[in-house]
């Protein structure tokens, strides 16, 4: 966990009096909304159909026990007693009200936590692996440069207005889980040749209207000229990002138009008045930052437990979230606790201020006092003994979250959609839910195994639809809303833009299209195939003609 | 939900400034979140002088971004014709964790 300085505190502190007075004008006539909007949108606050929304930022996924009580509170006191965890490792609370805005802030700030930059043309929120530090495969803490990140982003003077929004994912392992090919700039640590740790630069990828994977535009930058590289790709973007089209504004646009090469080059040629300049990351600087995040202290654990290995087969319940739910830890003795936030029939993502109060004193007893929040609007314990996993198991029961489908069918990412968002054309939750209902069957969802189904309301993509197993894709045609399918998606290191299927579904039809689609597979596949590897050997035709051959 | 795309009847919408709560114009000139409380206006003029009213309580800091919409008369009271607004009248068509059924601010 990092933790504030004396600088961050008062920036906040300030931030959230700056606000305080603002909201006090705007209420008093003194702004319009014109001047107000950009002002309450840099503090991450939106309107949307029903209230204000507050979009909490929770820096690449981390958080304490006791900001995770903080956010049960928030949720509690300004809301309707629940808050939805998004796909960029943030919270939502759908019914704030403005004039209450500025005392949510306030108690946030009281727990290092604030709203600075989730919204607006700015650099966003910076993510990571959920799994950063812990994960056995991981080569380096990424969390470590998302601060380092953050702390050049926040307020840069020069990209405070950017053509777009603008997003930076990093992940210090082989195995992508922070889904960089999808993001503006995507930076992947990895081992060069001599064995020094670098970053592999992707710029351009997006999902959207317009979804691209990024190109990677340097395969090893060292690490020291990480923020002079990053701020000369910013000003390639600043300058030639297009302002004239709301729709061709975002970096993939200009990668797209130039290609990769020439951005390249752009981007070099930029670099070469920055890159032994001020930005230049000395050792002594990163060490510094590095010091600020309080190291986990592990007590020595043996690094099995018969008694675990012999619960897995006595209790099949316990076993099966055994399997799907909990990871290898890279400390012996210590598991990864996935805690999905996708019961059956529930919105996905959703966790009540009860819930959120049991998480944070589960993580307190057993996870060193740490949660992390995943792309996929899950939750992690991310430091679990094994000898403490079956009274975790239990309390998560207790508390409704024990449900064993991290990655499997119940797992569905979704936007809130047209139940919540001024923008959405058509109902995401809802579908997700029925889904979810419709293969509640645990045996089932175990035995189709790997496969992500992700929804969005409409084009911007928030659900992440392209990037899904099977994408799912909400449409108004003539006040109605229809569904369009795709395959083939995925978001991990064989990134890849799923294929639309065929013609819309009604939202009558679309489980039992989503059905079809799961039976072909179930028909088609090879061994232990994953759905994923299916569609790709197979193409979607397949999935076409059994799924439009009823119709 | 296919209906014609646009009704002899409208009644201006807005969220709340203070609050951001949706609500709906009323015959007295107040704001209401009870779409049944709606002053609806027929024909061209008519909406036009509703809308304007509306957009002076705008300016005033009383909402935020009101508009027209298309309602019809319902059982119990009036219906906007179009999904979004009908979930904008009523609430989420999804029950909310952790939350009863919505109450009417």
């Amino acid at each position: 966990m990092y933790k504030y300085d004396h600088f961050d505190q008062e920036f906040v502190d300030r931030r959230v009096t700056q606000f305080r007075d603002q909201v006090r004008r705007r209420l008093a006539g003194e702004l319009s909304e014109d001047e107000f909007k950009p002002l309450r949108l840099h503090n991450g606050l939106y309107l949307q159909l029903h209230a204000y929304m507050l979009r909490v930022a929770i820096p690449y996924g981390t958080l304490s026990a006791a900001q995770m009580r903080a956010l049960a509170h928030v949720a509690r006191r300004y809301d309707r007693g629940y808050g939805h965890f998004t796909t960029r490792q943030n919270i939502q609370f759908n019914w704030i009200r403005l004039e209450e805005a500025p005392d949510a802030l306030a108690d946030l700030a009281r727990v290092q936590m604030h709203a600075v930059q989730t919204s607006g043309n700015c650099i966003r929120n910076v993510t990571a692996d959920q799994w950063a530090g812990v994960a056995p495969d991981e080569i380096e803490d990424p969390r470590i440069w998302c601060e380092i990140v953050r702390q050049w982003s926040s307020l840069h003077p020069e990209f405070t207005f950017l053509p777009r929004k603008f997003k930076i994912a990093i992940t210090g392992s082989p195995n992508d889980r922070a889904a960089v090919r999808v993001h503006d700039i995507g930076l992947r640590m990895h081992r060069n040749a001599a064995g020094e740790v670098g970053f592999e630069v992707i710029v351009g990828g997006g999902l959207g209207r317009t979804p691209m994977i990024g190109k990677t535009i340097a395969e090893f930058l060292p690490k020291q000229d990480l923020l002079s590289y990053l701020e000369a790709v910013m000003r390639v973007y600043n300058l030639a990002g297009r302002r004239d089209n709301l729709y061709k504004a975002r970096i993939k646009i200009l990668v797209h138009e130039i290609g990769a090469d020439e951005m390249r080059r752009r981007v070099e040629a930029e670099w070469e008045n920055l890159r032994d300049g001020r930005l230049r990351l000395e050792p002594a600087v990163v060490a510094d930052i590095e010091s600020r995040f309080a190291r986990p202290v592990y007590a020595g654990q043996p690094a099995d437990s018969a008694e675990v290995a012999a619960l897995k087969f006595r209790d099949k319940a316990f076993g099966r979230w055994m399997q799907a739910n909990v990871v290898p830890h890279r400390e012996p003795g210590y598991a990864i606790v996935n805690v999905s936030l996708k019961p059956e029939g529930e919105p996905p993502g959703d966790a009540s201020a009860a819930q959120m109060d049991a998480l944070a004193d589960l993580a307190d007893a057993h996870s060193l006092g740490e949660i992390r929040v995943s792309h996929a609007q899950n939750l992690v314990l991310p430091h679990v003994k094994l000898v403490d996993l079956p009274s975790v198991f239990r309390r998560l029961q207790e508390i409704g979250l024990a449900a064993d489908n991290i990655g499997q069918i119940g797992d569905i990412i979704a936007c809130p959609g047209l139940d919540f968002c001024a923008l959405a054309n058509a109902r995401s939750i809802p579908v997700a839910q029925r889904i979810s209902r419709h293969f509640a069957d645990a045996d089932l969802g175990h035995e189709i195994g790997d496969l992500q189904i992700k929804v969005s309301g409409c084009i911007n993509a928030c659900g992440h639809h392209h990037v899904g197993h099977i994408g799912i894709l909400g449409v108004d045609k003539h006040g109605e809303e229809f569904y369009q399918i795709t395959l083939g998606g995925s978001v991990e290191s064989d990134a890849s833009i799923g294929t639309i299927v065929g013609p819309a579904v009604s939202s009558a039809d679309v489980v039992g299209a989503i059905d079809n689609i799961v039976r072909t597979y179930l028909d088609a596949r090879q061994g232990e195939e994953r759905f994923l590897d299916t569609v790709r050997r197979l193409g979607t035709t397949p999935f076409k003609e059994r799924l439009y051959a009823a119709a | 939900m296919a209906r014609p795309a646009s009704s002899a009847l409208r009644a201006a919408t807005a969220n709340r400034l203070r609050d951001g709560a949706v609500v709906f114009r009323t015959v007295t000139g107040g704001w209401s979140s009870r779409i049944e409380d709606a002053e609806t206006a027929q024909g061209e003029a008519e909406a036009a002088r509703l809308l304007a009213e509306a957009e002076r309580d705008a300016t005033n800091a009383v909402v935020v971004g009101p508009y027209l919409i298309d309602v019809e008369p319902g059982e119990d009271g009036l219906l906007p014709l179009s999904l979004r607004e009908r979930i904008r009248a009523f609430g989420p068509t999804t029950p909310m964790v952790g939350v009863e059924a919505l109450p009417y601010l």
